[in-house]
């Protein structure tokens, strides 16, 4: 083949065209796949209405002073939202999809790699957003949950890092999984326990010292850590964190070295 | 014209000419996927030269996966969508694909296209993946197995689309357990053994099957011996319980000397049988360990 400088514009054009193609049916599959959308969208904020419900009378302690308990949760389930659009349903969706074949069926067609890469990351992006939008709302409707207007700005961007940084984990994540029976356990096993020593689901400065050291290393604290920062009124400034913005985007350096080397479109069994 | 030429696995040398339908036989573990695999460009060969529609598939991109379709051993649709839907995301692939209704119609799959596709049964599975492989408008399509674990009517339905698409000037190259659907279906047959090309020729003439000895059968009535056959019979004959299974290089020569015979002696010859060697027993015999 060979290609000339024309037909690059054109390629650019068609590319884009291919991703919107394969967004439209991605949507359409995810929408209508039970289990995807309950653990995806249904299970988070489930998630916030039973936490920010059960402790709505009490306080808890945050960096700079002490916040309604309720109004805690909100950042720490956003958080944890992102991360089940991004990273949780990116890596089991792109597992089994590899190995049921349908990715070696899309690779036999003139559709390129990248339209297959960013038509499921767009997916996974969006859905962290609606996401966040949906329990922005429940936080500031149900439990007077709201982000001051100096760290607005910070939000935004933690929410477009996050999702960045862990649809890169969940691409690196898929590719060293081998069978699709076991991608379920392994997602959650990193997850969960990352959640509760990151102060997602229990507040972190009731938690013991070590603990919260190990959890610093670990991109789930650095997202719910930058989250908590913009909803914690007695932060002053903008709420930058830069160690959490830098530990977000080491692991995520991480995870596109690994998945750009290890990722496969062929099952790994036959 | 010739469609491309190969070495793979160890010096396979191997042509498919446009127009034909080929299939590749060969056991479980001689190959077969291999050579298939590196067709396909899904596997990189480690020497020799290969070339499918005039590229190396290993180099290949979008504009020569755009004139080829795969249908694979094993692959699963997209669960949610339905037939009609699921065709018409991978039409969408193509810079100029089939009409979607008009291949649903071809695979025999018009009346199942609003139903999700994970509940088809297994054969309307795979008319699907026939429909996904076909609805680019390839010139070349690779099929793998394609009637693995149909019944007889599904595997001759599925044959019927297959020689559908021969009419279309399609060149297919297949892989297959059935000798039968060799048979049926391709007009040059090449058979991989141990990672080198056995045979190859039509149906009728491989591994010297159209010169190779008929076989005749026979059981004898009660009463009487195989040792009052004629010479000319019994020097080519085995027995066993009164059945004789004799091989001759002139069939007609044998059966005029057995029936002059018989009819001297007033006896009936009732389950007399006369048969070429079929393309199993070539196919066993160049696939055996040697």
């Amino acid at each position: 083949m060979t290609a000339t400088s024309p037909t690059v514009g054109r390629s650019r054009s068609r590319v884009a065209h291919l991703v919107a193609h394969q967004f439209r049916y991605d949507l359409r599959i995810f929408l209508r796949n039970r289990q995807g959308v309950f653990f995806t969208l249904a299970l988070p904020v489930l998630f916030l209405v039973i936490f920010a419900s059960v402790f709505k009378q009490q306080n808890v302690a945050v960096a700079g002073g002490r916040i309604n308990e309720s109004v805690y949760y909100v950042p720490g389930i956003i958080a944890f939202g992102v991360i089940a659009a991004t990273f949780s349903n990116l890596t089991l969706n792109v597992v089994q999809y590899r190995e049921a074949g349908i990715y070696k069926r899309r690779r036999a067609t003139p559709l390129p790699a990248s339209a297959v890469i960013i038509g499921r990351a767009v997916l996974a992006g969006l859905t962290a957003l609606v996401m966040t939008a949906i329990l922005l709302t429940i936080g500031w409707a149900a439990y007077g949950a709201s982000i001051p207007t100096h760290t607005a700005a910070t939000f935004l961007l933690a929410i477009i890092v996050g999702a960045v940084v862990f649809a890169c984990l969940g691409f690196a994540l898929a590719s060293l999984i081998k069978d699709a029976d076991g991608a379920q356990p392994v997602v959650l096993g990193i997850i969960l326990p990352l959640c509760f020593i990151s102060g997602v689901f229990i507040p972190i400065l009731e938690l013991p010292h070590w603990l919260i050291d190990i959890s610093k290393v670990f991109p789930v604290h650095a997202l719910a850590d930058l989250l908590l920062g913009v909803y914690n009124p007695y932060t002053s400034g903008a709420g930058l964190n830069w160690t959490d913005f830098g530990v977000l985007i080491a692991w995520g350096t991480v995870g596109l070295v690994v998945a750009v080397r290890r990722f496969s479109w062929l099952p790994s069994s036959g | 014209m010739s469609y491309g030429s190969f070495e793979a696995v160890r010096g396979i040398d191997l042509e498919v000419r446009a127009g034909e339908v080929h299939a590749f036989l060969g056991p479980n573990g001689a190959g077969k996927t291999t050579t298939v695999e590196i067709l396909e460009g899904f596997r990189r060969r480690t020497a020799g030269e290969i070339s499918v529609l005039g590229e190396d598939p290993a180099k290949a991109g979008g504009d020569w996966r755009a004139r080829i379709g795969v249908v694979l051993q094993e692959s699963e649709t997209e669960a949610e969508l339905t037939v009609f839907e699921c065709v018409s995301l991978y039409a969408g692939y193509y810079p100029r694909s089939r009409s979607i209704d008009e291949t649903l119609e071809l695979v025999g799959l018009a009346d199942r296209s609003t139903a999700r596709c994970a509940r088809l049964s297994g054969g309307q599975r795979r008319r699907l993946d026939v429909a996904l492989a076909l609805i680019g408008d390839p010139e070349l399509l690779f099929l793998d197995e394609p009637t693995t674990g149909f019944d007889p009517s599904a595997r001759h339905a599925a044959w019927d689309v297959i020689s559908g698409l021969r009419d279309l000037g399609k060149t297919i190259f297949l892989t297959t357990h059935y000798m039968e659907e060799a048979e049926h279906l391709a007009d040059r047959i090449s058979v991989i053994a141990k990672g080198e090309i056995v045979a190859e020729g039509t149906p009728g003439n491989i591994g010297d099957r159209a010169t190779k000895q008929s076989t005749i059968r026979f059981t004898l009535p009660p009463g009487i011996s195989a040792s009052e056959l004629p010479p000319s019979v019994l020097s080519l004959s085995a027995t066993s319980d009164g059945k004789i299974q004799a091989r001759a290089d002139h069939a007609l020569a044998a059966v005029g000397a057995l029936a002059a015979w018989a009819g001297e002696r007033g006896i009936d010859l009732p389950d007399l049988e006369v048969s070429r060697p079929t393309l199993e027993d070539v196919y066993l015999e160049l696939t055996e360990d040697r």
